[in-house]
């Protein structure tokens, strides 16, 4: 027997725990496209915990057995032994209850202690797949799915998930159960008892269904006004600045307050007949209890029943209600729980890059000689961004790309690390098609440090090690201080185990740069890749960066990436890519005398500046 | 605990109908209370004398309080939700007022992510708790006397009985309770651990794949993810347990009336309705217990944002007109002066952002400022409009100190770009028209193409009429500050502020803005923070600023002859490369 409020207890968890864990925000309504297809998959990840599985249904089998036997036996109490003041018996019976009940409780207790474990188990695997599967995704993935967007997905989804396996599967299964069973057992106790409840039973489905069409209805609409107000405030705290300078507050004000207004509107609307659910079927239960108290009264001085059963079809009436109210609680969860995990199949089944070809080149180390043969390349087949492009650098040369903002600069950089495989054309390493080479090799001799370089939240030590695992700590604060960032590293609070905050909010520009600069020294890689290195800098911390690069270019085949042509004076050759294609190259001075594109790129920058 | 009772003041305007879902609460469940007592009517009254009379008129007596009930419980419930979301609307209101409210001081030390989930989920944590209150939480209280009342009513030996099973399962509540927020806290730790696991390493994934740490990041997920899932396991175990105990304590009381009070029975001390109605009451007992165990757990985290929005409610914006604040007249010639000026963001900061800042700017003067990043440029505008108070020394704008004038009668004459382009969801002609909604269109395209943005605009699918997507996305950087300069023109400033927001811009269409800003301008004073030589070149002065101070001021050709450090600026962005070229 459970307690009488399980309903009033369930969504107090679920409030409880939807404040930490969903930003309080309403349940999600919505639905899979394939839900069998995802409960099939999801069904996998519990297939090897199918012994624990077993067990949880037979323990659910048992509670059950345990909920209808109690109420039973106390009518066989009332009936048998009170009525005939049999004190032995009724002493027995007791003890058969007691003994039953705590089974039952027992048996509860149990199904969820193995439940939990197997749910976080294949939880577990799930993660780890996805997760490494998050690995071996193709570039172009990230290009269409922001962090944001994808973490606030994965982490819902998986979450929704977890709810439904871990909770909902084993109370859909024992609610189904007992009420079936209690069903089952009205009818084997009394014929006419049984019936007249079977009349309140689609009743209670009808109101159930009656207020979850208006509560679906209802939540739809307040997510779209919920929407439209969290656009409104993030446009307006964001910002804020601007509508303070240009005195706009009191226009900001009116639509906030109406679309506030409208929110509160579709709230209302859709609460009200969210939480409806439980008053009415609070009434309805008690409703449940009165059409057998007059009936089974009326049938039992007819002597068609007895009091006993009367007493024992209550108790049942009050178990059957319970389950009832959870199913539609249930039957979102689940619904939500599938719609989740069709979404993270679906980044599980995106295909991952291009694995290696199995005649593979094995590459530790490299002399750096890259050429394109008349490379094409495009994002999607009919735009293409790299157009019949050739290049040769030789080991250890310096190579300019340079040109307007969307000309292809950083694609080029891309297509050297194998971020994304090219379309026609071939690029070599060494001779070697890069294709024909280990894809780890290849990146592990390349280095990249680009516009706006990421550093983990971890120390600072850690940070650098990034660049390659098995260095002693000598060996970091050795590339530190090649990179010159030894300097300021020991003037942080833990010197180098300073933890660094997300995106290194307490490091400078520069000071993040010569971070980068440093790990990129320590993974001493044969090919370097600066893109836009120094263009969040001011022109005299450049300055002081740029000695840091060239100690780390020193010996390297670097692709240099600059919109500041002075940082480019110095290149073996500097390649003008325009819309994709290269149109001039030669040496700075060489390119000037030809007074072509690059001498207008140049004079644009430098017009009219007397000297 | 005090912030809750701070915030109840939002619940105030509602007390009429809070009062009555609370009595309407007090009816349904007085009458739910009925209903068993009624039973055990139909059992002791009617069935076992026989009397169908008693059963009928019990019957219906009991259908027309389960009817008047379920109108009473609608009736609540409907109340409840209507106070909650008032509650919820007002607290965004009074957030959303109390941010507008804030200065640039005020907006540094919070992020707009922080702000937002303050707005939607605080407030929500909030509203659900009012809600919660009104409709279930004075249930309980309530629920838990009458069935006691009820029970010592019905039998008076049976009902001391139980009360020792009454106090353990107290007890075992009360261990429940006050460990689950705990636990919980102790998983949310881990899983944010793994989330911040996982952001990183999507963020950085260029990196991580350049250094093919796929390995050693997969292994360092697996560490969290199996910290995370045995953690989780173990408070999910412990939950697991909280449910069946309780049940076993009822399951235990009601074996124990069946056994004692059928003892009882037999002796002729009790009737067999009473034993039933008792069984009913013990259940009605039990559970209001448990709902309030539950509501702790919502008390809590209600508390919590409580906590949250008091400190933003009451935060009081750093700078506020004084109260005999005066209006600035019309500027016509404007003069802006600093008088050893100092400033910086707070008070306990070592080094100023500014220091002894000596300036006097006259109408009619196109000043530019240059200088490396956090050298204070950005700052010196911002004081301008008084976004910021100086710290120390004199702020004068026509000789009156700034903090002495109404605010927005300088914003109304100073129209400001800042370095970060900030363009809203509407149309072009809209964002054009921020400043001054009333604007004429023939006004709005004079500024378009002194901004040299009419071009580009007519280009674009609807022309003045192209929707801007959030934040602009659908216009390249050159484009929105275009279109924030034209914004701050259409405004006709007396004084303009530019805070290095041409960036973006190539150098000709650079050049033509300057130009056109000559006459726009004329007689007025712009101020402009600059990153490229070029852009500040020919100003008619130039003020190089350097770690707070102002480091020299003079026109260009002045400025390369006397100052070092305009000097390497000039170098480092030239280069000797230049010099062999030219």
């Amino acid at each position: 027997m459970s307690l009488q409020s399980d309903r009033d207890r369930q969504s107090f968890d679920q409030s409880a725990r939807l404040v930490p864990r969903q930003g309080g925000r309403p349940v999600r309504i919505e639905k899979a496209r394939k839900p069998l297809q995802a409960l099939y998959r999801l069904i996998i990840y519990l297939l090897p915990h199918r012994w624990s599985l077993v067990l949880v249904i037979l323990f659910v089998v048992l509670s059950t057995i345990a909920g209808l036997g109690g109420p039973y036996l106390m009518g066989v109490a009332v009936d048998r032994y009170i009525a005939s003041k049999n004190l032995a018996g009724l002493a027995q019976i007791s003890v058969a209850m007691l003994v039953i009940f705590l089974m039952g409780n027992a048996s509860d207790a149990a199904s969820s202690w193995i439940m939990a474990r197997v749910s976080q188990a294949a939880l577990k695997r799930l993660r780890k797949e996805l997760f490494e599967h998050i690995q071996v995704l193709p570039m172009s993935f990230f290009d269409t799915h922001p962090v944001g967007e994808l973490m606030s997905r994965l982490t819902n989804d998986i979450e929704a998930i977890n709810q439904a396996v871990s909770q909902n599967v084993v109370s859909l299964l024992s609610s189904v159960l007992l009420m079936a069973g209690i069903l089952i057992t009205m009818f084997i106790i009394n014929l006419w008892l049984a019936l007249a409840s079977v009349v309140v039973v689609p009743l209670m489905l009808w109101f159930a269904e009656w207020i979850a069409r208006y509560t679906r209805k209802g939540f739809r609409q307040l997510q779209k006004q919920l929407g439209s107000l969290n656009s409104v405030m993030e446009e307006s705290i964001s910002g804020q600045r601007v509508i303070k300078a240009f005195r706009r507050n009191q226009s900001v004000i009116e639509a906030f307050r109406q679309s506030n207004q409208e929110v509160y509107k579709a709230a209302v609307f859709a609460n009200s007949y969210a939480l409806l659910l439980m008053p009415i079927t609070n009434q309805l239960g008690n409703l449940f209890v009165i059409a057998i108290a007059g009936l089974g009264g009326w049938l039992a001085i007819q002597g068609l029943t007895t009091v006993g059963d009367i007493i024992t079809f209550i108790t049942y009436a009050r178990n059957f209600v319970n389950p009832l109210r959870q199913l539609s609680n249930i039957y979102n969860a689940i619904q939500a729980a599938l719609a989740g995990a069709e979404r993270v199949f679906e980044i599980i089944d995106t295909p991952p890059e291009i694995p290696d070809a199995p005649n593979a080149y094995a590459m530790p180390s490299l002399e750096g000689d890259v050429r394109f043969d008349q490379v094409y390349f495009g994002y999607n087949a009919e735009k293409p961004v790299i157009k019949n492009m050739s290049l040769e650098a030789k080991a250890g040369q310096t190579i300019a790309l340079v040109g307007p903002t969307g000309a292809g600069k950083t694609t080029v950089a891309n297509l050297i690390t194998r971020f994304y495989e090219i379309n026609k054309g071939r690029i070599t390493i060494d001779g070697k098609d890069i294709r024909q080479i280990k894809k780890d090799d290849l990146r592990r001799q390349i280095g990249l440090v680009l516009q706006d370089n990421f550093l983990f939240s971890a120390t600072v030590m850690e940070n650098i090690r990034y660049g390659r695992l098995d260095a002693t700590d000598e060996e970091v604060m050795e590339a530190a201080r090649l990179a010159e960032a030894d300097h300021f590293i020991r003037q942080l609070p833990q010197g180098y185990q300073t933890v660094l905050s997300e995106r290194a909010s307490n490091l400078s520009q520069g000071q993040r740069q010569l971070l980068a600069i440093a790990r990129a020294i320590l993974a001493d890689p044969g090919i370097l890749i600066l893109d836009e290195a120094t263009s969040n800098v001011d022109t005299r911390t450049e300055i002081r960066l740029q000695s840091a690069l060239l100690r780390l270019m020193e010996g390297r085949t670097s692709f240099v990436i600059a919109h500041r042509l002075s940082t480019i004076r110095d290149a073996d050759q500097v390649l003008v890519i325009r819309d994709g294609e290269i149109v001039e190259r030669g040496t700075h001075t060489e390119l000037l005398q030809q007074q072509g594109f690059y001498y207008q790129l140049y004079m644009s920058q430098f017009r009219g500046e007397p000297i | 605990m005090k912030d809750i009772g701070e915030l109840l003041s939002f619940v105030k305007p509602y007390w009429k109908k809070s009062l009555l879902a609370l009595i309407l609460l007090t009816l349904v469940v007085i009458s739910d209370l009925a209903i068993p007592r009624l039973v055990q009517r139909v059992i002791d009254q009617g069935i076992l004398k026989g009397d169908m009379q008693v059963v009928i008129h019990t019957f219906l007596l009991m259908l027309a309080i389960s009817v008047t009930n379920m109108i009473f419980a609608i009736g609540n419930n409907n109340l409840s939700v209507q106070v909650g979301e008032s509650v919820a609307r007002d607290l965004r209101e009074a957030l959303f007022l109390k941010i507008q409210s804030f200065s640039y001081g005020n907006l540094d030390r919070l992020q707009t992510g922080q702000l937002l989930v303050r707005l939607s989920s605080d407030t929500t944590v909030f509203q659900r708790l009012v809600q919660i209150s009104l409709r279930i939480g004075t249930r309980a209280p309530l629920l838990m006397i009458g069935s006691l009342i009820f029970m010592f009513n019905t039998d008076r030996n049976l009902a001391l009985a139980m009360m020792p099973l009454l106090f353990l399962t107290l007890v075992i509540i009360v261990f429940y309770v006050s460990r689950t927020s705990p636990l919980y806290m102790t998983v949310q730790k881990k899983l944010d651990k793994l989330n911040t696991l996982l952001q990183e390493n999507i963020a950085g994934v260029r990196l991580v794949r350049a250094f093919v740490r796929r390995d050693y990041e997969s292994q360092r997920f697996e560490v969290q993810n199996e910290e995370f899932t045995e953690r989780n396991i173990k408070v999910m175990q412990f939950m697991a347990t909280m449910s069946p105990v309780l049940n076993a304590m009822v399951n235990i009381g009601i074996v124990a009336i069946i056994w004692g009070g059928g003892w009882q029975a037999i002796q002729g001390g009790v009737t067999t309705g009473q034993l039933a109605a008792f069984i009913n009451y013990l259940q009605t007992t039990l559970s209001p217990l448990m709902i309030m165990g539950n509501l702790a757990n919502v008390y809590a985290a209600a508390s919590a944002s409580a906590q949250r929005i008091q400190e933003i409610l009451t935060t009081q914006p750093e700078i506020q007109d004084l109260p005999d604040a005066q209006p600035v007249p019309e500027l016509i010639h404007p003069k802006i002066e600093f008088e050893r000026v100092a400033f910086h963001y707070n008070s306990n900061y070592e080094t100023p952002v500014l220091r002894d800042v000596n300036l006097e700017i006259r109408g009619g003067q196109k000043i530019g400022i240059l200088g490396s990043t956090g050298a204070g440029k950005t700052t010196l505008l911002n004081l301008i409009p008084r976004f910021y108070d100086v710290t120390q020394g004199e702020l004068k704008l026509n000789g009156a100190d700034v903090r002495q004038l109404k605010q927005d009668s300088i914003l109304e004459q100073i129209a400001i770009v800042p370095q970060e382009t900030v363009l809203f969801s509407g149309s072009v002609r809209d964002n054009i028209r921020y400043g001054r909604p009333q604007a004429s269109e023939d006004e709005v395209i004079a500024a378009a193409k002194a901004a040299q943005a009419h071009e580009f605009i007519l280009n674009l699918p609807q022309g003045y009429d192209t929707h801007i997507e959030e934040r602009g996305v659908n216009l390249s950087g050159g484009q929105k500050q275009r279109i924030a300069i034209a914004r701050a023109l259409l405004m006709r400033p007396a004084i303009l502020l530019l805070d290095d927001c041409t960036s973006a811009v190539d150098l000709e269409t650079e050049s033509k803005i300057q130009a056109e800003l000559e006459t726009w301008m004329r007689d007025k004073m712009v101020l402009f923070v600059g990153q490229r030589i070029s852009s500040v070149m020919n100003a008619d002065q130039i003020i190089v600023m350097d770690q707070g101070r102002i480091s020299a001021i003079g026109k260009h050709q002045q400025l390369l002859k006397t100052s070092p450090i305009y000097q390497e600026i000039y170098a480092s962005q030239m280069g000797n490369g230049v010099k062999e070229g030219v």
